[in-house]
């Protein structure tokens, strides 16, 4: 295979969906590393959950995550006394920037250049990494998809495997380039390297940031869930660690983690479990000899509250952020993680990012789904995904409840005309039947192009008659033979 | 207003009412009901589909597997606990051993490159395990702290046949982690591993390459009793 | 997921409501449809004021334009016979968003009564005809294409591919990722052409690679897409509704 080029600083954005939608499906290298790894992970998934009675595991899941969103306030309060109680400092954010300049604050305070980052998307959201180089200290990616994706100057494609946009051959040319290793296909050197490359970062850093799957109020208990040891080394080694979370990611009682977690890794990546699931309550204890000597909990709201306020928008933070659904969305599949222009992609991204970044910005996301609901079959906490896709589209058209920033901004008069003549046909039926009755007869004058659909197949031609005339002479015909 | 209050108080003065929380049944994540044997297979066939070695041994002569393990794997530096029984039986047996035993009660500070830089492997005690996924569970302490487990290349744990558990919901729940947790409490289900790589797994991403259990079993006679 | 349904014993009589795209497209599938249920000996009502369920307004955001199509169809179905629709996507429209769509408004309680007595043809066909068939046409490979609402929406996933295999000289053959969408989705095909373009380029890429002579669906806008896109390959593969299938090899 010839060496791929390495693309310079990528930037996406919802708002140009189309454009790199159109990029992404011309892009034979996407579609392929895209579609092989979606269904090698459908198959995964499928298969990790076996014998279990999947429902009514799903439906425990469900619940404890609604149970959790009810108590939201209490739990946060509780979660925050425990956390203090055990020596975790908490604080609280507003929006993405107010978060950020917390984490500096914490850094400035410890004089910290070097900050090593375990996976979070919530600090993706809130765009860290780059308002931490602003302040001139350095945010590095630990994970090693995350590492790959940051070396590559771009962001991740999805949210549980980061670089699964790149395949064998674009790594190693990624890592030949960025870090001198040999040009290669064994995938064991280049982890050994990134290895020996991240150890020296660990070692050096003066702050680990993390995010957290699971926020346990009844005991102030920081999960995270992981396979590569990154986590544990960011939440262990640097002497100060900040873990950064959504308000929404707490849960009442630590025997509500156990349902969530097999869920999470079985909807995510078909594993029956992963190889570290790391419980933090608190920073290093007096005679203990290692782990933070300080530890932050950060949660973000960023939107967060907004959302609670509606019972229907409410099951958006229901998310325990497995990616199962972008894993089985035909959409997701075809144009990859980029083109969604935003942190979350696929079909939780569509009905999540709306919130947190307007329509204005985002109103091609809800319509980006043919609601086939393969999404809302999968999601481990029953998020009806597709009923909220059709939510945000009433809301984008302005006729939501207004609860969603930029609502209306995709009514046109045009478009609405449109719907309010189709409306008015069908609700007068004679109307209709002459209307349906004429556009058979007039086939033969059909644009032989309509549109979009054209370009790919032929256009559906009018029948010359319609299933109320057929009805009528079927009728017809019958009454005539039952006479004779 | 501080973001805190703001926050709750969005929360808490809902616009669409208060809601209500539906109670749970747990019933589908515990009540397995195996018996000692299936525990045991459940364990080791999990563990060892994500490249966990299981070895077995009596528990009278466990130090023997340990060494022959240590022997194999080449270790010569070896990280471990000085209090703990396991920590305490180990150094014991091996006192006489071409192995360096390194000691671990220091705090990190004083040796992080050595620990990184120049131990082979780190031995650690359990606490139990779970059949249903093949995890171990550890709560470090200053005696076997945190990253013994994580930092060197091999990790060797200790496990009693007799500590296994069916699934995470019965461990938390029968041994109460809700009325103390430590300042941390970890599952260890395998070596270090990343699909990050075009979906190809590969072994000690970041913590160990290597995790080998070795599973003690009691005395016939005492198993009997 | 659609709770366990109970289904009524065989009807006298019963309503049918045979869609837009049938009324306008594939008038002929409706007609089918509805000799498939005669023959079973049941009377079959054609209420003559139906239009359009609403869904095309429905998904598109547009809910009071959709509920006011709705409405119009409420009031069609007077007497308690179950209501026959040859379609999953207009079928879960009715039975799944109609109670929705009407959810604290006057026509709550009629949406749900109505939406109760919605039957996809084939689960119709199946679980209350207990439809046995005798097929009387040649041997043929064919591809079942089941639409998304009906899969996984209306929980049907099995009827067609049920009623298919009761046809001796039918072989139903495996297509790849057969439960993957077609890329139709209504509006979406027009909202997001390239990439239900890519979608539909799939689909007939299976079905043609599974050796089926023919692809039967149970939704008009799956034919549309799927046939349109092989009949502008100029490839031999032909599509038809599963009604107007099954009718022509057993009359």
């Amino acid at each position: 295979m010839s060496a791929v080029q390495t693309p310079g600083v990528q930037t996406y954005s919802p708002r140009e969906f189309h454009r790199q939608a159109h990029d992404a499906l011309g892009n034979p290298q996407i579609r392929a590393n895209f579609r092989k790894a979606m269904d090698g992970l459908m198959t995964k998934r499928r298969d990790s959950f076996g014998d279990w009675e999947l429902e009514t595991l799903r439906e425990l899941g469900a619940n404890i995550r609604l149970r959790a969103l009810a108590k939201l306030p209490d739990l946060l309060e509780q979660l925050e006394a425990n956390c203090e109680a055990n020596g975790i400092r908490v604080h609280w954010a507003e929006d993405g920037d107010q978060a950020c300049r917390i984490i500096r604050e914490i850094c400035d305070a410890h004089g910290a250049r070097s900050v090593i980052k375990g996976k979070s998307m919530v600090s993706e959201e809130m765009h860290l990494n780059a308002h931490l180089e602003e302040a001139g200290i350095e945010a590095l990616e630990s994970d090693l998809g995350e590492y790959l994706v940051q070396l590559n100057e771009q962001t991740p494609s999805h949210i549980i495997m980061p670089a699964i946009h790149l395949n064998t051959d674009e790594i190693s040319e990624i890592m030949h380039d960025k870090t001198g290793t040999e040009r290669t296909r064994d995938v064991d050197y280049m982890t050994a390297a990134a290895r020996a490359q991240l150890r020296e970062r660990f070692m050096a850093a003066d702050v680990g940031v993390s995010g957290v799957n699971f926020a346990v109020a009844e005991t102030g208990t920081l999960c995270l869930v992981e396979n590569e040891g990154n986590g544990r080394m960011t939440t262990t080694v640097p002497p100060v660690h900040v873990a950064v979370t959504g308000i929404e990611k707490v849960v009442e009682h630590l025997r509500d983690v156990p349902p969530l977690y097999a869920l999470l890794t079985r909807s995510a990546t078909g594993q029956h479990v992963t190889t570290y699931f790391n419980m933090i309550s608190s920073p290093r204890k007096e005679g203990e000899h290692d782990g933070p000597k300080e530890v932050h909990l950060v949660l973000v709201d960023s939107g967060r509250s907004r959302i609670y306020q509606d019972d229907e928008l409410l099951d958006t933070l229901r998310c325990i952020r497995c990616g199962a659904c972008m894993n089985h969305c035909p959409v997701y599949t075809r144009v990859g993680g980029h083109t969604y222009g935003t942190t979350y992609p696929g079909p939780i991204g569509s009905i999540l990012s709306p919130h947190l970044m307007g329509l204005e910005d985002t109103k091609d996301l809800p319509t980006a789904s043919s609601l086939c609901g393969a999404c809302g079959e999968v999601c481990p906490v029953k998020i009806p995904i597709p009923d909220l896709l059709v939510r945000l589209r009433r809301e984008s058209v302005g006729e939501g409840r207004g609860n969603v920033p930029g609502a209306g901004v995709k009514r046109t008069r045009k478009e609405a005309a449109a719907w309010k003549g189709f409306q008015w046909l069908a609700t007068h039926p004679s109307a209709w039947r002459a209307g349906t009755s004429v556009a058979g007869k007039l086939k033969a004058l059909m644009p032989a192009k309509l549109g979009a659909w054209t370009d790919y197949r032929t256009a559906p031609k009018p029948a010359g008659t319609t299933l109320h005339a057929l009805v009528k002479r079927h009728q017809a015909n019958k009454t005539h033979e039952e006479e004779r | 207003m501080r973001a805190r209050d703001a926050i709750l108080k969005r929360l808490r003065e809902r616009a669409d009412g208060p809601l209500s929380a539906p109670e749970s049944d747990f019933a589908v994540v515990t009540h397995r009901g195996w018996s000692q044997e299936e525990r045991l297979a459940r364990f080791e066939r999990w563990i060892a589909s994500v490249h966990g070695e299981v070895v077995h041994t009596p528990r009278e002569t466990w130090t023997e597997a340990l060494a022959r393990v240590l022997a194999d794997k080449g270790v010569r530096r070896l990280a471990l606990g000085k209090e703990h029984p396991v920590a305490a039986e180990a150094r014991r047996a091996l006192a006489d051993a071409e192995m360096e035993l390194v000691d671990v009660d220091r705090d990190i500070e004083q040796w992080q490159r050595e620990q990184f830089e120049r131990v082979d492997a780190g031995l650690t005690s359990t606490r139990g395990a779970i059949a249903e996924t093949g995890s171990l569970w550890l709560w470090p302490t200053p005696d076997e702290p945190r990253l013994i487990s994580l930092v060197p290349p091999i990790h060797v744990a200790v496990l009693d046949a007799d500590t296994l558990e069916d699934t995470l919901f019965d461990v938390v729940e029968a041994h109460g982690w809700a009325d103390g947790m430590p300042t941390n409490a970890l599952l260890i289900s395998g070596p270090s591993k990343t699909a990050d790589i075009e979906q190809t797994l590969a072994y000690g991403v970041h913590g160990p390459r290597e995790l080998v259990v070795l599973v003690r079993h009691p005395a016939a006679t005492e198993e009997q009793a | 997921m659609t709770p366990v349904k109970l289904y009524p014993p065989k009807p006298e009589k019963v309503y049918f409501f045979g869609t837009c795209l049938v009324d306008l497209f594939y008038p002929e599938a409706g007609l089918d449809g509805i000799r498939l249920l005669e023959r079973e000996g049941i009377e079959v009502l054609f209420p003559e004021d139906q239009t359009c369920c609403g869904q095309p307004a429905y998904t598109s955001g547009y809910q009071q334009e959709a509920r006011a199509v709705a409405a119009a169809q409420l009031g069609l179905f007077p007497e308690p016979w179950p209501i026959v629709v040859p379609s999953g996507s207009c079928g879960g429209m009715m039975r799944t968003h109609y109670p929705q769509l009407f959810a604290d408004t006057d026509l709550e309680e009629q949406a749900n009564e109505v939406a109760g007595r919605v039957h996809e043809l084939t689960e119709f066909l199946v679980h209350v005809c207990h439809l046995k068939l005798e097929d009387r046409g040649a041997p043929e490979k064919v591809a079942m294409h089941t639409s998304c609402s009906a899969r996984r929406e209306m929980g049907l996933a099995e009827t067609g591919p049920a009623l298919l295999a009761q046809l001796g000289k039918v072989e139903l053959v495996e297509q790849a990722r057969a439960a993957e969408c077609c890329g139709f989705g209504g509006t979406f095909a027009v909202r997001h052409p390239e990439v239900s373009a890519a979608m539909v380029e799939d689909k007939t890429t299976a079905i043609a690679e599974a050796g089926a002579q023919r692809f039967v669906t149970s939704d008009c806008g799956c034919m549309m897409n799927i046939g349109g896109r092989f009949e502008q390959q100029k490839k031999p593969v032909k599509g038809e509704h599963i009604a107007s299938y099954l009718w022509r090899r057993t009359s």
